[in-house]
């Protein structure tokens, strides 16, 4: 493992790239941390298929996006696979019904997300037959095309299954050329193996959906990584891509957060992410495996995203282990399942997601949704809970463990001292909420927690400037118009007051020629008439 | 069922803030002990002093900012302050000049800024040299090595000159402070800085019994306290309490420095050994400038704050006022810490290097 080299702004030379991965040398990304793995906990099983809950909650929001239309309505029966939603919004991908059965309400239930606030939710009563709508299977992908194929994985609801939840063809259907596919593996997360095991058990899938997605992307090369603490998954997934040309297999170190995309990216090509943009700026797209594994399932198979895998682990399980789940499977169901012994906590708590970077969940109906890989129950003593943050002693061991080369001391203070533009100067929002330095923070401080609050502070105080910005100009847009109006109207006032002005001197005028005309009609008259008395007085004379 | 919350990492590792002091403190033992050896049981009085001193200050001013007691001193920092003062003064300097000091370093110097965490000046340090600066006198009463002082103390006699100014055979600290000859013996740092004021050429000072005839100016009992600090220092760095950066950088600037000096003026400026090996250097280097509140922290950074330590420190030995400078050369570069922060961020990811 080298060090890594300050190349933010290059693009990998994919030959040297490729000869080096092939001698096994990578790039080690800065800090980092290494958890307890607790991954025996849960990976010496086969993937289990617990039976049909008695209900389903379906959010109609699992992906990161814009949410869909719904388009079933109480009482309506449905069949496994049937959309649920629709959208024409491109932001967007349907859900679908889970098991065939009945939609039984359609209401606000706690959701799944670090908040738990309720969000729309199809609540689907099971009718226990399981019956497929499968949509027409797409047997020959190599001569569809690549719309064809998108769409189907837009069809089948395929959003990033690894844990950000971005739809799978948004970030497929990209204009620009695809260099080099990164099939991530690692699951750097301590106890979760859900990735492990369907990379032990599917990898001949797996290779499917990469040969999916390379036939789209036309990608000249991919690189499939795994973490080298999962060397059965490995070896399952090197022989399945065995004799493929353009692929090759990286047994990336053990370190957390190696998984995390930008990290992945820096130790198998030395290169970063440039700021602000995104992974095909190198060339590169990235994918979980059991995002390849539904791609498949979507287009040769036909099925719609309706399961994934879930690890259920921690100690206060007496039967941990790897289960398919249905999306929409409420997490009580999930726990009776393993084993849940509620009295091995001193105060019940279940984690979505690991222990690094999983949230909390409300209560036991939350659902199961597409990016749910684990649901970690710690035993009392296991993972302790935090409860009094001393003050920082500015050690720095939260520096030497950033994976982004933040200084999370710096950021501490500025987030506590609510000093917005700092924060940001110092890079706040490159920060990935990987949780390495509250892991290792002698001082037990909650930093990530201060830093999305500090996020959040910023958001909202950009929106409240977007929304002051758009009231001030409404406000002098309003000012000029009604400067407009009086200006127009003053020189409509000045137009009519000249108008009158001018007639009133035509008039003036007119009035005089016609006392004129008058005056020399009567003079005319007088004259007429003394001329008339004249002509008679000399007619009398005569 | 309703489960309880939390926001991630949900673990964490098991070292807090309270090990880290504790274990700052166990580094300091070896040290103590062969300071001990070689100056009597002193010492040991001094560091309790400063200890219970520091505590007791700490739980008033908690306690008077409104703040649970309990949480705050359990955390060590008080007691290491006082373990790092104690280690700094004259074995037998009087009660009340520890007692100042060590309520100096935690009133003022560390509360009064905000308490663990907030403070900007390294306290111990801080506290030593208002002492130095105020009881100038007291400070400089260093003890010659035992097995050579005209009237060794034993541990009654030490609580006797410290509590009252004389032992129980009624000499006073300066009567302590001969040697077999009937002359007191200076500390290495006292004997080639009054020799060269003297005149003296930098290796005729080496003559001085101190030295025992060492020309490489390793003084007798110093030397071994020296390295006893660099051994309790190396068991810090390996158990990761501290950072190489540090202590390395500030070794290496102190050597580089007296090099230089030494070459540019061989009679007037000490050698590099003379100046690793002698007073607060090893000791500082492990354990004052590794103090993280008060230092930088970039990697970066902790590398120029630490060679810059070892710069002043060698600088204010040859030419200022007093002959040891460590403390001086900390609270210098305390002041820098802001500036050098600012300026040796590291690259963020993705980031262009500014």
């Amino acid at each position: 493992m080298g060090v890594s080299a300050p190349n933010s702004h290059l693009v990998p030379d994919w030959d040297s790239v490729f000869a080096q991965l092939n001698k096994g040398q990578m790039t080690d990304f800065p800090g980092g941390v290494h958890p307890p793995q607790a991954k025996a906990l849960s990976n010496t099983t086969p993937i289990a298929t617990p039976n049909l809950p008695d209900v389903l909650y379906i959010p109609i929001k699992q992906h990161s996006g814009v949410v869909g239309t719904i388009s079933v309505s109480i009482g309506d029966q449905v069949k496994k696979g049937q959309a649920l939603t629709f959208s024409s919004h491109p932001f967007s991908v349907p859900v679908h019904a889970s098991t065939s059965g009945t939609i039984t309400d359609i209401m606000e239930h706690p959701s799944a997300h670090a908040s738990g606030l309720p969000e729309t939710t199809i609540v689907l009563t099971p009718d226990g037959k399981d019956t497929w709508d499968l949509l027409p299977v797409i047997e020959d992908y190599k001569t569809a095309s690549a719309m064809v194929l998108l769409e189907r994985i837009s069809d089948a609801g395929i959003s990033g299954l690894g844990g950000a939840g971005f739809p799978t063809y948004i970030k497929t259907n990209t204009q620009k050329s695809v260099e080099c596919i990164i099939i991530n593996g690692i699951e750097c997360e301590p106890y979760i193996s859900s990735d492990d095991r369907i990379m032990r058990e599917h990898a001949l899938q797996i290779k499917q959906g990469i040969d999916i997605l390379c036939h789209i992307t036309q990608a000249k090369r991919v690189i499939v990584a795994v973490e080298d603490n999962k060397p059965e998954a490995y070896k399952a997934l090197a022989e399945a891509c065995g004799d493929d040309e353009r692929m090759l297999m990286a047994s990336v170190p053990t370190k957390y957060p190696a998984g995390g995309e930008k990290q992945l990216i820096q130790v198998l090509t030395g290169c970063e992410v440039p700021n602000g943009g995104l992974p095909i700026d190198l060339g590169i797209l990235m994918y979980n495996v059991g995002t390849c594994f539904a791609i498949a399932d979507a287009v040769l198979y036909g099925k719609a995203l309706t399961q994934r895998v879930v690890t259920l682990t921690g100690q206060a399980l007496t039967k941990p282990q790897n289960v398919w789940a249905l999306l929409g499977t409420p997490i009580a169901h999930l726990l009776e399942h393993a084993g849940y012994k509620p009295d091995q906590q001193k105060r019940q708590k279940v984690i979505m997601g690991g222990p690094m970077m999983g949230f909390t969940v409300l209560n036991d109906t939350v659902p199961v949704v597409k990016i749910t890989n684990c649901l970690l129950v710690p035993a009392q003593d296991e993972l302790p809970d935090i409860d009094d943050e001393k003050p920082c002693i500015r050690c720095g061991v939260c520096a030497d463990a950033c994976p982004a080369g933040l200084l999370p001391q710096q950021l501490y203070w500025y987030s506590k001292a609510k000093e917005l533009d700092k924060a940001q100067d110092y890079h706040i929002h490159d920060c990935i909420e990987c949780g390495a330095c509250a892991y290792v923070c002698p001082s037990e401080i909650p930093l990530v927690q201060y830093y999305r609050q500090t996020k959040a502070a910023i958001r909202q105080e950009a929106d409240d400037k977007a929304k002051s910005d758009k009231a001030k100009e409404r406000f002098e847009a309003r000012q000029a118009r009604l400067l407009a109006d009086k200006k127009a109207r003053e020189e409509k006032h000045r137009k009519a007051a000249e108008a009158r002005k001018a007639a009133m001197e035509n008039k003036g005028n007119d009035a005089k020629d016609k006392i004129a005309a008058a005056l020399a009609r009567a003079k005319a008259k007088r004259a007429a008439a003394a001329k008339a008395a004249q002509d008679n007085q000399q007619d009398d004379a005569n | 069922m309703q489960f309880s919350l939390s926001s991630s990492p949900h673990n964490h590792v098991r070292r807090d803030t309270k090990q880290v002091m504790q274990m700052v403190c166990l580094g300091c033992i070896p040290g103590i002990i062969a300071q001990t050896y070689f100056f009597g049981l002193g010492t040991l009085i001094q560091i309790l002093l400063a200890v219970l001193t520091a505590v007791l200050t700490e739980a008033l001013i908690v306690s008077l900012r409104g703040k649970t007691i309990s949480a705050v001193i359990n955390d060590y920092s008080a007691v290491l302050t006082g373990v790092l003062l104690g280690i700094c003064l004259p074995p037998l300097a009087p009660w009340w000049l520890v007692v100042i000091g060590s309520f100096f370093s935690i009133a003022i110097v560390k509360q009064l800024y905000g308490g663990l965490g907030f403070n900007m000046f390294n306290p111990a340090m801080t506290g030593y040299v208002m002492l130095l600066i105020s009881f100038p006198m007291a400070m400089t009463m260093w003890l010659p090595v035992q097995s050579l002082a005209l009237h060794p103390y034993g541990f009654s006699d030490a609580i006797s000159v410290i509590f009252t100014g004389y032992n129980l055979a009624g000499y006073d600290v300066n009567q302590l402070r001969e040697i077999a000859d009937g002359t007191s013996q200076a500390t290495p740092l006292d004997a080639v800085r009054s020799g060269l004021i003297a005149g003296q050429t930098y290796s005729e000072t080496l003559n001085a019994s101190i030295f025992g005839g060492s020309n490489w100016g390793l003084g007798k009992g110093w030397t071994w306290v020296a390295l006893a600090y660099l051994l309790g220092g190396l068991w810090l760095l390996w158990t990761k309490v501290i950072n190489w950066q540090m202590p390395v950088s500030t070794l290496a600037g102190v050597a580089l420095t007296a090099l230089f000096l030494n070459m540019l003026l061989p009679d007037a400026s000490g050698g590099v050994l003379f100046h690793l090996l002698s007073g607060a250097v090893m000791f500082g280097a492990f354990f004052i400038v590794t103090d993280p509140v008060s230092g930088s922290t970039t990697n970066q950074g902790r590398i120029i704050f630490g060679a810059l330590i070892g710069f002043w420190t060698v600088i204010i030995r040859t030419f200022g006022g007093y002959p040891d400078a460590i403390a001086f050369a900390v609270i210098i570069m305390n002041i820098a810490v802001p500036l050098i922060d600012y300026y040796t961020q590291p690259r963020t990811y993705g980031h262009v290097q500014k």
